[in-house]
């Protein structure tokens, strides 16, 4: 049966507040769970989920650290950091980039050859990052940047510091230069401690002391959107972004005497060659210059392709550092240092006499070992041979000693090993001996050492060769007697926040003792007689000094000459002369300075080296005595 | 004393003359106060999540004092008119919903707008609250609990519409109106085990669902929320970013104006659908829990209110507007919060959006109309 169901409206109205009830109920039920679930993000969660909205918003900004500054000795600044200019483009503010490219080469602001370059660049990065496109600006571009901005939206002149320089090319050498981060540098460097940076030392001290002088990074947090660029918020005191200050590098105090240096680059212009000048009391380097120079500047600032092939295809290799790097014969300048191997082996008395008659030979060879002067010194005692350089005499006297011994004295004295000076790239020429001689060369019979090469070695020549500042450091260990100091051309750091100076400390080799310890004056004394003695081969670099001058001339030979041709300087071309050398120290009695000099195709030691260790004494000893 | 007396005095005339003012205009006071409330919230984040976008701002509050007249002069509508009127309406909706499907404008990839001229609108806000009309309509003339006849009748009124509306695609919108109208058949009295059994039909229809009606990215949406780091800046970056959103906000937020997330862009339809999102991040827990006591109150207020009304129609549609509003709070927060899918629901009464504010205020003063038509005969 089927039963007419009519409507009973308090039955539904019963039936509806059932129903509204548990659908309350559910109401509540998810109104919990919502909770639950807030509860759970934003409470058991928060941590996290703060750490990732962190990571979203903040992006780290380097700020770079100022590179330390260099002092001189005397405290002038020859390393510094200046504001340079460089130009950047902003891609969404320039309108069509063609034609902002296009007016910025109008305007000489950009080398039409770059334009696809720099479109390049700038179409790889962001819109709205600026990149810079021109980095070194010198005042007329800024002048026309200038005049012609209204016409360049989106470009902007940006600066930055960048290191300069003051005395340019005088010192570079030994100061180094500080250039763009490369690929070969990147396996020595820590690369955070150069986020931001983007230059490192290249060469010298800039980069021997690179850790020192780098500093320490900070950073800055910026507010990045989703898109990455940096944004303000409306209220900015936001305490959450974290910064941290950069700590410039510390500061170098040199051994370097810039005005001393520019004295001996003067006196050496126009040719190419090395000085180097030590305090022999504690191995500080006061003159440290290779010529020709250059100017560092350029590579602190970018250099150019064309101008970095410029140096690099001069054939008077301005980048090449002579002093540490050219190895060269030391010819006659190391005549007193075998007189002193002679006088402490026992081998001669000082006043032992040599005839000489132009010539040497060894016994049972009739091959002729030839004195510069053709026709002969005569009879030499010690002195003498010091004094006018007889070459027979030091023939002789080298075959006596013997190789094994000249080796173990020269070697004493610094020669075939570098000098441990506070720089990179020092080579350490080569002092000959026949064991030298079976690992240098690969053929059985070159292996041999003859005697006749032990002959050579007398006088500074065969397979002997040197650095200039190997020259002055034994220079500067004849001057004291025996005491000697590592070469140095830093000597002391300084902390530019707290100005606390830490002095490095010289460091001392150990001396060389003689038997006899008159055996120095004797040298000394002939290396005086040098300059001021009646034959003295560069009696007209000491004519009118004040003080004594102990020196030795030498001439290094580019080529050998004939057997029986007589070596005429004039019809030799230019780079094919002998090289001009000049050791010495002054005052001989107490010397504040020893000096090497070598004129590269300079001819005679006496004409071309020695008048520029004249002027260096002159300027140190006499201006500004000590 | 003086004082205490005079200012104790006016203030219960104020009251007083409020109540008559509520009375005349057949309002209710305690839901309006509710409303009122929830939107001057819903302003004050917006100003903070639409950034320096001031004119939207603008718009909104132009739409709110829209939403407010029209929730007004419904309110004046006459019970009995609109029961009268729910099938014509309903006819009209499903109508212009075919004319959509078939010359509509294409707006974000879906086809919902109507041009008019003067105003575009989705014809599937007008089934918001048509279907339950209907619904109400139909099972008003039945003795209730509906028979296994009326129940069939009630789904095909709700199907149509949620078909074409789903079709469009606005899933969002499909799962409000096909909400909205099982509610008036579950407050209807639909038996316990109609509706067990329709949980079990729907879920074997799940996969059935997935195969064949819905579309690639509402499967992508779906898959999205069990694995956001899946695709994290693809179809998870929604989910992920309103989850560091909320959770970097801890209990007392960052501070108005100071999301970080909101503020730099990280935070996608930060003042439409993940507005949500933004109130978490600047104010927390405290902000979300405050939002969530507005919403229980106007909820409760609804049921109470739909309680009270004298027949089966006022009764039904009431509740289902009462209840189908906390339908969409739970959508939309559960979307933000990752326990749902995205689904494009607006945060009621706070999203930036015209035609939700408009249709939920209209929707509440047909709940008012319902709730004071008792008073007439009583």
């Amino acid at each position: 049966m089927r039963r007419v169901r009519i409507k009973d409206d308090a039955l539904e109205q019963r039936m509806f507040l059932q129903r509204s009830l548990f659908a309350t109920g559910i109401v509540a039920i998810v109104a919990v769970l919502l909770c639950g679930r807030a509860f759970w993000l934003q409470v058991v969660q928060h941590a996290h989920y703060v750490e990732l909205s962190q990571g979203n918003r903040a992006r780290i900004e380097p700020l770079p650290p100022n590179r330390g500054v260099i002092y001189d000795r005397a405290g002038r600044v020859i390393a510094e950091n200046t504001p340079a200019y460089q130009l950047e483009i902003v891609r969404e503010q320039a309108g069509d980039l063609e034609v902002a490219l296009g007016r910025l080469a109008r305007f000489g602001l950009l080398d039409p050859g770059e334009i696809s370059r720099v479109r390049q660049l700038v179409q790889s990065r962001r819109s709205f990052e600026a990149v810079p496109f021109l980095l070194q600006l010198d005042d007329e571009e800024v002048a026309r940047y200038a005049v012609h901005r209204h016409e360049l939206p989106g470009v902007l002149l940006e600066t930055r510091m960048a290191r300069h320089y003051p005395y340019g090319p005088i010192g570079a050498h030994a100061l180094g230069y500080v250039g763009t981060i490369s690929e070969d540098d990147l396996p020595r460097i820590d690369r955070e401690r150069y986020f931001g940076t983007g230059v490192i030392g290249k060469t010298g001290i800039e980069r021997a002391y690179e850790q020192q002088l780098l500093g320490v990074g900070g950073y800055r947090e910026v507010l990045v959107n989703a898109e990455g660029r940096p944004v303000k918020l409306l209220s900015d005191s936001d305490a959450q972004l974290q910064s941290r200050e950069p700590q410039a590098g510390r500061e170098l105090r040199l051994t370097i005497d810039i005005e001393l240096q520019r004295v001996a680059e003067e006196a050496m212009a126009g040719r190419r060659g090395a000085v180097v000048a030590i305090d022999p009391s504690n191995g500080d380097v006061l003159v440290f210059a290779s010529l020709p120079s250059f100017d560092p500047n350029g590579f602190a600032r970018g250099i150019t392709r064309s101008d970095y092939l410029a140096l690099t295809e001069n054939p008077d290799q301005p980048l090449f550092n002579r002093v540490i790097r050219g190895t060269y014969p030391p010819g006659s300048t190391i005549k007193p240092l075998m007189a002193l191997a002679g006088l402490e082996y026992d081998v001669l008395k000082p006043t032992d006499t040599v005839y000489c008659p132009g010539h040497y030979s060894l016994p049972g060879s009739r091959h002729r070992f030839r004195d510069f002067k053709r026709e002969g010194h005569g009879t030499m005692d010690m002195e003498n041979a010091v004094m006018q350089s007889c070459d027979v005499y030091f023939y002789r006297l080298a075959n006596t000693l013997g190789i094994d011994r000249i080796h173990d004295a020269m070697v004493r004295m610094g020669f075939g090993v570098p000098t441990g000076i506070d720089i990179a790239g020092e080579r350490s020429g080569i002092m000959p001996s026949p064991a030298w001689k079976k690992t240098a060369f690969s053929g059985r019979e070159n292996q041999v050492w003859f005697p006749g090469e032990t002959v050579i070695v007398g006088i500074g020549q065969g397979y002997w060769t040197a650095t200039i500042l190997q020259l002055a450091s034994a220079t500067a260990l004849l001057a004291k007697r025996g005491q000697h100091y590592r070469p140095r051309l830093v000597r002391a750091l300084v902390d530019p926040q707290t100005h606390v100076v830490e002095e490095l400390t010289p460091k001392a080799l150990p001396p060389i003792e003689l038997k006899h310890a008159e055996n120095w004056d004797i040298i000394i004394n002939a290396m005086v007689a040098v300059t001021s003695g009646p034959r003295g081969t560069a009696l007209r670099a000491g004519r009118g000094a004040t003080y004594s001058i102990a020196g030795k001339t030498g001439t290094a030979q580019v080529f050998s000459v004939g057997q029986t041709e007589k070596y005429n300087e004039k019809d030799v071309a230019e780079r094919l002369r002998d090289h001009a050398l000049f050791i010495a120290f002054a005052p001989a009695e107490a010397p504040k300075l020893a000096i090497a000099v070598l004129v590269e195709n300079g001819g005679f030691g006496s004409a071309a080296a020695a008048p520029i260790a004249r002027a260096i004494f002159d300027k140190y000893l006499v201006k500004a005595p000590q | 004393m003086m004082y205490g007396e005079l200012g104790g005095s006016r203030t219960r005339r104020t009251v007083t003359g409020m109540a008559r003012v509520l009375g005349a205009l057949r309002l209710d006071g305690m839901l309006l106060s509710g409303l009122i409330v929830v939107s001057l919230f819903g302003l004050f984040v917006l100003w903070s999540a639409a950034g320096d976008n001031t004119s939207l701002w603008f718009n909104q509050l132009a739409r709110i004092g829209i939403g407010f007249t029209l929730l007004i002069a419904l309110s004046q509508v006459p019970d009995h008119f609109l029961r009268m009127l729910s099938p014509a309406v309903y006819l009209l909706g499903l109508v212009l919903l075919i004319v959509v499907a078939l010359v509509g404008d294409v707006g974000k990839g879906a086809q919902r707008w109507l041009d008019l001229g003067l105003i575009r609108f989705q014809p599937s806000e007008i089934m918001k609250l048509a279907v339950p009309m209907m619904c109400a309509w139909y099972l008003y003339q039945r003795p209730l609990p509906p028979s296994i006849r009326d129940v069939g009748v009630v789904i095909l009124i709700v199907i149509l519409p949620v078909v074409l509306i789903a079709e469009q695609p606005d899933l969002g919108t499909a799962l409000l109106v096909a909400a909205s109208g099982m509610i008036v058949l579950v407050l209807g009295g639909l038996s316990p085990a109609y509706l067990l059994g329709g949980v079990a039909v729907l879920g074997a229809a799940v996969p059935l669902v997935w195969r064949f009606l819905m579309h690639d990215y509402q499967r992508q949406r779906v898959l999205t929320l069990l694995d956001p780091q899946s695709d994290a800046l693809g179809a998870g970056y929604h989910i992920i970013q309103s989850q560091i959103a909320i959770g970097s906000g801890g209990i007392f937020g960052k501070g108005w104006m100071n999301g970080s997330q909101a503020q730099l862009e990280f935070l996608p339809e930060r003042s439409t659908d993940f507005i949500f999102a933004v109130i978490g991040e600047e104010l927390g827990l405290l902000g979300l829990f405050a939002l969530l006591i507005g919403y229980l109150f106007i909820v409760g207020r609804g049921m109470y209110m739909a309680m009270q009304c004298r027949d089966a129609f006022a009764r039904l549609l009431a509740g289902s507007i009462a209840l189908t509003f906390f339908v969409y709070t739970f959508v939309n927060a559960g979307m933000v919060m990752g326990l749902l899918p995205v689904v494009g629901v607006p945060l009621p009464l706070v999203s930036y959006g015209g035609t939700s504010f408009v249709t939920l205020m209209a929707g509440f003063g047909i709940l008012m109309s319902l709730h004071s038509s008792r008073k007439l005969v009583g």
